[in-house]
């Protein structure tokens, strides 16, 4: 049976962990050295590197810092810079949560800085170490996916599998999340005819849309020469193997980054921001795509990669599926799943999506993810701006 | 739509069951006699992983599915075991430009 950690919220988590968040990248040595005596103690370090305050980063540090992963959240500010750290602090009290903020220019400098933060986390480590644990049911799990360092092999192997397993998440009461709108270029039409409600369907046609004309602006196509010598013959082929990782299920909702999914479904998350091309590209690695996941609540994140990627997160776990048997061997130590098993003839998409679908309940239960075993904590955060939520986009 | 009972070259994946192309999983050689869901076709040229050959017969004109969607629209007759590449397939969408040159390949 799987428990979860549960919060004053009533939200359960699958980890209990310290959170140490710098708000400006002025505080990021401070919060690092702090974090580095307990980095295999549960205790994750994340923050915002711009001064000048951003809705977007205020909102993500928000939902990451009260993520049901998360027991007490510890926020290291140099002093001066722009970010509204006494709100944060307060909305992340507001929850329950044991939190603290610590300003650098305050404390005298970086060894008292260092020390006093240290005396917290092992405080606060004691304190949620009580949390009570209770029965959790898949129903109230929000699974994210994702893929990088994508090859010929991604879009037939491990994204189909993943969709497979996103199938039998949502059938089973979960809440799954796709994303990578700048991917989805050409099945618009062919997502917003799985629109759950017909008012949903322009507002999905619209965030692709949008994905289109950001990357044109930024001069970045997404078909290469290498995709039509690796059999993709249109733009379409290629992005409904990216879009595969969806599954089949209807789709319910549409999110931005830090919306969580209010019932169990299937949901598009746009990560393109609104308004004119401004902060460069949407998304500068697939580091903080897996953050935005996590910002709506995922408790982990499914990453499918051909060519290898070995990364992991900060608050949530990930479990990286390999869609290239040659790169499972060469990288086995950073994998969880080898779906290059389908091109020997090993295993077929429905066994490998139930394998999946197992691992990411063993997860839920504890067990750790290569990258979790590895120490992997990878975490990314930048610029961006997004408008309200339409109605028309949740449930 | 079943057509499990019709052996198919192992080397073959089937995504979606409504799809009328299949996808090469290790590589075909040219000359090899393989059989595709019941059809004994020759492979007229090597296909490496990932490419796509017609599962039957597809009429021009017709789309074509993969992954039960329609990926575009043939634009001439496909035999059973054609390659459908470049050369037979045109995006719906987007002409397919390849980076680089900004070379038309399939309008």
């Amino acid at each position: 049976m799987m428990t979860g950690y549960l919060r004053s919220d009533g939200r359960k988590g699958i980890r209990n962990l310290v959170v140490v968040a710098y708000l400006v990248e002025c505080a990021h040595h401070v919060a690092r050295e702090m974090v580095f005596p307990f980095r295999e103690k549960g205790v994750h370090l994340l923050g915002f590197p711009g001064c000048y305050p951003n809705a977007y980063a205020h909102r993500m540090l928000r939902q990451l810092c009260t993520h049901p992963n998360v027991g007490a959240t510890l926020l290291i500010s140099l002093g001066c810079e722009g970010f509204h750290r006494g709100r944060l602090l307060e909305e992340i009290r507001a929850t329950g949560r044991p939190a603290e903020l610590l300003a650098i220019q305050e404390e005298g400098g970086t060894r008292r800085t260092i020390a006093e933060g240290q005396n917290w986390i092992a405080a606060a480590r004691a304190q949620i170490a009580a949390t009570p644990r209770t029965a959790l049911g898949v129903d109230e799990l929000i699974v994210g996916t994702v893929c990088g360092g994508s090859d010929a092999t991604s879009g037939i192997t491990a994204n189909p599998a993943v969709g497979r397993a996103f199938d039998l998440l949502v059938q089973n009461g979960a809440r799954a999340i796709f994303e990578e709108t700048g991917e989805l270029i050409g099945c618009e039409q062919i997502m917003a005819a799985r629109a759950a409600r017909p008012e949903l369907a322009p507002a999905l046609v619209a965030c692709v849309d949008k994905a289109a004309r950001y990357y044109t602006t930024m001069g970045h196509g997404s078909f290469a020469p290498g995709n039509a010598e690796g059999g993709l013959t249109t733009q379409e082929e290629k992005s409904m193997g990216a879009y595969s990782k969806s599954g089949n299920s209807p789709i319910t909702g549409l999110l931005t980054p830090g919306d969580v999914p209010p019932r169990p479904g299937l949901y598009l998350l746009d990560v393109v921001p609104d308004g004119e091309v401004r902060w460069g590209f949407p998304n500068i690695s697939d580091v903080q795509e897996i953050g935005e996941l996590i910002a709506c609540g995922s408790h982990l994140t499914l990453f499918t990669t051909g060519r290898g990627s070995v990364v992991g997160s900060a608050i949530s776990p990930v479990i990286k599926i390999c869609a290239n048997p040659e790169t499972y061997r060469r990288l086995s130590e950073d994998m969880d799943v080898n779906a290059g098993r389908i091109l020997e003839g090993a295993a077929t998409l429905d066994e490998v999506g139930r394998e999946i679908y197992d691992r990411i309940l063993r997860v839920a239960a504890g067990e750790k993810t290569a990258s979790e075993a590895l120490g992997h904590q990878e975490f990314s955060l930048v610029y961006k701006s997004f408008e309200p939520l339409g109605p028309a986009c949740l449930p | 739509m079943s057509l499990t009972m019709h052996p198919t070259d192992p080397r073959l994946l089937r995504l979606h069951p409504a799809d009328n192309v299949l996808t090469v999983i290790r590589a075909l050689e040219a000359g090899e006699r393989i059989s595709v869901e019941g059809q004994e076709v020759v492979v007229a040229a090597r296909l490496p992983l990932g490419h796509k050959l017609a599962a039957r017969a597809i009429a021009a004109g017709e789309k074509i599915f993969k992954y039960g969607a329609p990926i575009g629209s043939a634009t001439q007759a496909i035999a059973p075991g054609d390659h459908v590449h470049m050369h037979n397939l045109r995006s719906d969408y987007l002409p397919t430009f390849l980076r680089g040159e900004s070379e038309t390949v399939s309008r």
